[in-house]
């Protein structure tokens, strides 16, 4: 699904900041609470790493860009466990609310329905028994392809050639696993690309790497 | 995230998070210590240090070296680091010509073992957008200045991999001891934002 987590390549955000050296790990207290809430609701959801990635991928833009890193995480939290159903849709809005102070009503609470879905190991790490299909050293294609649900296919490789620098271990396949349709394991190939073939003859002279599954590649002949 | 009522001001995130915590909390779904475990682990334990711990062990132990540039998850657990976003960590080598630098085009992946939790220039827009098309440009207006023959790659984490960056040791550090070297290793030099200076 294209959406605004893939922003490599987008314009319009202007400077970065530069870097602070004694930066403390949460700016704000709300935020280390956004992070540990969000760990934990991973798992309270019946979801995984993918799914939390693709519920990020779900917010509108004011949800997945206002409030920054950790709104996006408390955001995309919410969503996980109002699809599970352990929290009925309106719940945190009006309990914040009556917090704050207002006769907000909440809503029952549901009866969960969490994913039908169970991991076949820990992490996302698997072993495959088929050999890569491609080779250090190949010339690959990343697809031109635009996913209707969750991908790490970012759009500015899309279409473009580049050459295997490392075959990375096989690993659960992210779309799928998001969705829980299966974790259908896979090669990951770190695939480099030169920044003339991905921006054009104007860019600046330098090269790039993206990890990509195997079923987001194609031979060049 | 969801408003309900329409028209009225929005709950702020930090309300929203205690709304959230109190829900899940009031139901037995979480307990707020094992919240507070979680927390002071990243506030205390899981940070830079780490990995600057690794960079001085392979900037004094050639063999040490080796064995991460090979096999970077394995050799960093030899000292006692990993978890969470760590399952694969590969680790490249930055020299006096060539220059890696990390970033996340899709979210904010980062090898949270050695480095703890991102700082907010790697997990902004700007960073994320621009780096992977215009890294010297980015890379100047942070601070850095590479010189035209340095060769850039940058590696855009987009699987489980992670991306671990070995910098370059400076000239004049060569009667450290690796305790000594430790505290000159910066997170920035690791993510490929900063060179590690001498003092």
């Amino acid at each position: 699904m294209d959406n605004i987590a893939d922003m490599g390549g987008t314009l319009g955000w202007g400077h970065v900041y530069p870097p602070r050296g004694d930066e403390p790990t949460f700016g704000k207290p709300w935020q280390s609470r956004a992070f540990a809430l969000t760990l934990l609701s991973v798992r309270i959801s019946g979801q995984n790493i993918d799914a939390f990635r693709y519920a990020q991928e779900r917010l509108d833009r004011a949800a997945y860009l206002d409030d920054g890193y950790f709104g996006r995480w408390l955001n995309a939290a919410e969503l996980m466990l109002t699809d599970s159903a352990i929290l009925a849709p309106g719940a945190v809005d009006a309990r914040a609310r009556k917090l704050r102070g207002e006769d907000a009503p909440e809503p029952p609470i549901p009866e969960p329905a969490r994913p039908d879905y169970v991991p076949t190991a820990r992490g996302s790490l698997r072993t495959v028994d088929n050999p890569p299909a491609f080779a250090v050293g190949e010339r690959v294609r990343a697809k031109d392809m635009s996913p209707s649900g969750h991908s790490r296919l970012p759009r500015y490789v899309r279409g473009h050639t580049g050459v295997v620098e490392l075959i990375q271990p096989a690993a659960v396949l992210p779309d799928t696993n998001a969705q829980f349709q299966g974790e259908n394991p896979q090669y990951v190939y770190t695939v480099r690309f030169g920044s003339r073939e991905l921006w054009g003859a104007d860019a600046e002279a330098f090269s790039l790497t993206v990890e990509l599954y195997e079923s987001y590649l194609e031979a060049v002949s | 995230m969801t408003n309900t009522s329409g028209s009225e001001e929005p709950a702020s995130a930090a309300l929203r998070a205690e709304a959230l915590e109190q829900l899940l909390t009031e139901r037995g779904l979480i307990d707020p210590k094992v919240m507070n475990e979680i927390i002071s682990n990243y506030e205390t334990n899981i940070g830079p240090l780490n990995g600057a711990k690794v960079v001085a062990k392979a900037w004094t132990d050639p063999q040490y070296r080796r064995r991460l540039l090979e096999d970077g998850t394995a050799a960093i657990k030899e000292l006692g680091f990993s978890g969470s976003q760590g399952e694969h960590i590969v680790v490249v080598e930055n020299t006096a010509t060539t220059h890696n630098v990390v970033v996340c085009t899709l979210c904010s992946c980062y090898p949270w073992p050695v480095l703890g939790l991102p700082p907010s220039w790697y997990k902004d827009p700007a960073y994320r957008a621009r780096m992977v098309a215009e890294p010297r440009a980015v890379l100047s207006e942070m601070g850095l200045e590479l010189a035209d023959d340095v060769q850039i790659t940058v590696r855009d984490s987009t699987s489980e991999v992670r991306w671990l960056v070995l910098p370059e040791r400076p000239a004049g550090t060569e009667h450290l001891t690796e305790e000594e070297l430790v505290p000159l290793v910066s997170r920035d030099a690791m993510v490929g934002v900063a060179k590690v200076k001498a003092q």
